[in-house]
C-alpha cells in the first residue's frame, strides 16, 4: 500500500463512495451546533420536510450570542436570547443533546467538544464555524462549513467533499520560555502569509509540536484557518490519549484501550509524501503580536511596525497603509510600548484552563493599569469551575480583571460585547480583522501571557520582562 | 435548488485588496438580526460607509457605474476568515453572481457554489488586467459553458473549474437530493462502521 499521511488515513476511513475527480461522499462522525449557525440549519432541514439522519452524532451549545456578564441568563443579551430560544426549541424537538447555560458542557464549541470527549482522534468533525479546525489538535479531521453544508450533513450525516492537498509544517527545536503555541501560530502566519494554506490540509509536526500539551495543540490548530487552511492537525500520541482518558463522552475501560490502540496507528507513515513542506526553527520564535488587520501582520515583540515602502507588491503596500491608518500606528515605531485600552483573554484560541493558568501567573500580585479594562472569559462552564476551584478567579479579581461567564464574547462581538471605536485591544483571540471586535476597534492578537502583560503594564509589553 | 448559472454580462467592480475577510463582507450583528435576503444594504459596510453611517463616495463599491455590478474582481484570499454563508448572501444581495480572484478562503469558496455564485480563479496579473479594462464601467461576459471571461478588448480568457462543480452550477443541482439517493449505501456503511469502530459511536448519554 502506498505510504499515507495522517490526513490520507482519516480521509480514506470515511469514504462511503468515490465520486470521481478527487471527490468523495464522506461520513461525518460528529456535528456540533452553536446558537448562531445551528438554528438556521436545523430549521432548513425541517422546512425541506427532512429529518435528522443521526441525531445522536449531533451536539449543541450556545456560545456566540450569549452575554458573558456575571450572572447572565439567556436573555441578558436580548437578540442572543432569541437565538438561544431557537436552538433550545429545535434541538429539543429534533432529539439533539444541548449543553445549556450553566451546565457542564456549555461553552465555546471548540473548547467543549474536546473537553467532553465528544471529539476524539480519528473522527470527522464539522461545525458551522471556521475554527472547527481547532479540533485537529486531537488528531481529528475537523473542518468548518457554511449553512448549506451543515444542512446537508444534518439530513444525510455525510458531505460531498473534494480532497485537499496536504501540507506539513515541521517545527524543529523547542519553544523558548515565555513563548507559547499562540506565538508559534502567529509567527507561522506572519512568515508564510494568510493564504499559504488555501486548498491544503495542514499537519503540524516536529519536536516543538510533540512537546506541546493538548491545549497548545488545540491553539495551534485553531489558527490553521488564519493560515488559509480549512484543516489543521496534529497526530495523536500518548499525550493525546492520556488527556482523553476519563472524559465524559470518551469510551471507557476496554473500549477506551481498543480505541487508543487504533489512534496509535493514525500517525502518518514515515515515507508519506506531502504536496508542500515547510520547516521552521521553533527555538527562534519570540513572543509575537499583530500590528495590522490581517493575522499575517504579525511581528516579534521586539520588532517595529513595518513601513509600507518595504511591501513586496503594490497591493500589499496599499493594504499595509490602510492597516496602519485603521490601527492608528506609525510605520517604523517599536510595537512594544504602544498604549492599550482593552485586554480580552478568551476565545476558542486561548480560553482553556492551561491558558488561564498562564495568564494568572502574570497577573498574580500585580494590578491592571489605570485606564485599562481587562476581561477574562473562560472557554466553558467546566473551565470556569476548574479555574475557580484552583483559585484563579481570585487571582484575576485581586489584580483588577473582570471574571466573566463562558462564551465567545468579545472575540466575535456577536453578543453586543464590543471594544469601542478607535480603542486599542490586546486580545487572545484569532482575528484582527477590520471591525471584528466592534466597528473601529483596533485589535492586536497575542498570547494569553502577553495579553496579561499588556493589562498590568497598560502597554504592549514583552512578557519575558515580567516573569 | 439554485438558479442555474450559464452566462453573466455586466460591469465588474474591482476591489483589489488582499485578504478581504467575511467579517468585512458582512458584519456578524447583521446576521443575528436580518434574514438572508435582507443583507445587501449591509454588504461591505466597513468599506462603503463612514463611521457616522453615511456613504463614502470614495469607495469604489459606491461608484454609480458599479451599482448592481454582477461581477466582483478581487485580490488574493478573498472571503477568508469566518464560515458565515451570509457573506455569499450579502454579495447576492448587491447583485454579484460571479467573483474573479487569484485565491479564496476555502469555506467561502465552497459556500459560493452552494448558492449558485461562481468563484473563478485566475492569476493576479489577469485579474489586474481585467480590473484595468473594467475601471470605467465596461462590461465583461462570463460564460460557464465555454469557461471563458471576455472583457472589452474581446479576448476571451479561459478559466479552469472542477467538472462536478461546473455541472452543479449549470443545472442548479441540489446536493442533498443527490446524496439521499445513496442513503442505502450510507446506512450500510454506518452499520459496518459500528462493528469496525464501536468507540466512534457515542452512547446516547454519558455513563458517569
Amino acid at each position: 500500500m502506498q505510504p499515507r499521511t495522517l490526513f490520507d488515513k482519516l480521509w480514506d476511513a470515511h469514504v462511503i463512495r468515490e465520486l470521481g475527480d478527487g471527490w468523495a461522499l464522506l461520513h461525518i462522525d460528529r456535528h456540533l451546533l452553536h446558537d448562531l449557525s445551528g438554528p438556521p440549519a436545523l430549521n432548513e432541514v425541517r422546512t425541506r420536510g427532512l429529518a435528522l439522519h443521526d441525531p445522536e452524532l449531533v451536539f449543541a451549545t450556545p456560545d456566540h450570542a450569549v452575554s458573558s456578564q456575571p450572572g447572565r441568563v439567556a436573555t441578558t443579551f436580548p437578540l442572543g436570547g432569541k437565538l438561544h430560544a431557537g436552538l433550545k426549541q429545535l434541538t429539543g424537538a429534533m432529539g439533539v443533546q444541548l449543553f445549556d447555560l450553566g451546565e457542564p458542557g456549555q461553552g465555546i464549541v471548540h473548547v467543549m467538544g474536546p473537553e467532553m470527549g465528544i471529539v476524539l482522534p480519528g473522527l470527522t468533525v464539522i461545525c458551522g464555524d471556521s475554527h472547527t479546525c481547532t479540533n485537529g489538535g486531537l488528531g481529528a479531521m475537523a473542518f468548518g462549513v457554511g449553512s448549506s453544508e451543515s444542512t446537508h450533513a444534518l439530513a444525510t450525516q455525510t458531505l460531498r467533499q473534494q480532497k485537499p492537498r496536504r501540507m506539513r509544517i515541521r517545527c524543529e527545536g523547542r519553544l523558548a520560555a515565555g513563548v507559547t503555541a499562540k506565538d508559534l501560530a502567529l509567527h507561522l502566519i506572519g512568515r508564510l502569509g494568510a493564504a499559504a494554506g488555501v486548498g491544503y490540509a495542514i499537519e503540524f509536526a516536529g519536536p516543538a509540536v510533540e512537546a506541546l500539551d493538548v491545549e497548545g495543540r488545540l491553539t495551534l490548530c485553531n489558527l490553521s484557518v488564519e493560515l488559509g487552511a480549512r484543516f489543521g492537525m496534529v497526530a495523536p500520541d500518548e499525550t493525546t490519549i492520556d488527556w482523553l482518558r476519563g472524559r465524559p463522552y470518551a469510551p471507557r475501560g476496554e473500549a477506551f484501550e481498543a480505541a487508543a490502540a487504533h489512534w496509535r496507528t493514525l500517525a502518518g507513515d514515515a515515507d508519506a509524501v506531502f504536496d508542500r513542506e515547510e520547516t521552521i526553527d521553533a527555538a527562534a520564535v519570540a513572543p509575537t503580536i499583530t500590528w495590522g488587520t490581517s493575522p499575517e501582520h504579525a511581528i516579534a515583540i521586539d520588532g517595529a511596525v513595518p513601513d509600507p515602502v518595504h511591501a513586496a507588491t503594490a497591493t500589499d503596500r496599499d493594504a499595509w497603509g490602510a492597516a496602519l491608518d485603521y490601527m492608528g500606528l506609525q510605520a517604523n515605531a517599536p510595537i512594544a510600548g504602544t498604549a492599550v485600552d482593552w485586554v480580552f483573554i478568551g476565545s476558542c484560541a486561548n480560553s482553556r484552563l492551561a491558558d488561564l493558568r498562564a495568564a494568572a501567573e502574570v497577573a498574580r500580585g500585580r494590578r491592571v493599569a489605570d485606564g485599562v479594562r481587562a476581561w477574562v472569559v473562560p472557554g466553558s462552564e467546566n473551565v470556569k469551575r476548574a479555574a475557580e476551584a484552583e483559585g484563579l478567579r481570585e487571582v484575576f479579581l485581586d489584580a483588577g480583571f473582570e471574571w466573566r461567564e463562558p462564551g465567545c464574547s468579545m472575540c466575535v462581538a456577536a453578543n453586543g460585547e464590543q471594544v469601542p471605536p478607535q480603542k486599542r485591544s490586546v486580545s487572545t483571540s484569532n482575528r484582527n480583522f477590520v471591525g471584528r471586535q466592534g466597528p473601529g476597534a483596533r485589535t492586536h492578537l497575542a498570547s494569553q501571557a502577553m495579553a496579561a502583560a499588556a493589562a498590568v503594564t497598560g502597554r504592549i509589553t514583552d512578557v519575558r520582562s515580567l516573569v | 435548488m439554485n438558479h442555474p448559472f450559464t452566462t453573466v454580462t455586466g460591469p465588474a467592480v474591482p476591489l483589489m485588496r488582499p485578504n478581504v475577510d467575511t467579517d468585512v463582507i458582512i458584519r456578524i450583528e447583521r446576521l443575528t438580526t436580518l434574514g438572508k435576503t435582507e443583507l445587501g444594504p449591509y454588504a461591505f459596510e466597513a468599506l462603503r460607509r463612514r463611521p457616522d453611517g453615511s456613504e463614502d463616495a470614495d469607495c469604489v463599491l459606491n461608484a454609480p457605474r458599479f451599482r448592481d455590478a454582477p461581477v466582483l474582481l478581487a485580490a488574493e484570499n478573498f472571503g477568508c476568515g469566518s464560515s458565515r454563508e451570509g457573506a455569499v448572501w450579502a454579495l447576492q444581495g448587491i447583485g454579484v453572481r460571479c467573483v474573479i480572484a487569484p485565491s479564496y478562503g476555502d469555506i467561502f469558496w465552497s459556500n459560493c457554489f452552494q448558492n449558485g455564485v461562481l468563484p473563478i480563479t485566475l492569476p493576479i496579473t489577469q485579474v489586474q488586467a481585467l480590473a484595468a479594462q473594467c475601471e470605467g464601467g465596461a462590461s465583461v461576459t462570463v460564460d460557464l459553458q465555454a469557461c471563458t471571461v471576455t472583457a472589452a478588448d474581446g479576448d476571451g480568457i479561459t478559466f479552469a473549474i472542477d467538472p462536478l462543480r461546473r455541472e452543479a452550477l449549470l443545472h442548479g443541482l441540489d446536493d442533498i437530493g443527490l446524496t439521499l439517493q445513496d442513503d442505502a449505501l450510507i446506512r450500510t456503511w454506518q452499520a459496518a462502521d459500528r462493528q469496525r469502530r464501536p468507540w466512534a459511536w457515542p452512547a446516547a448519554r454519558p455513563r458517569s
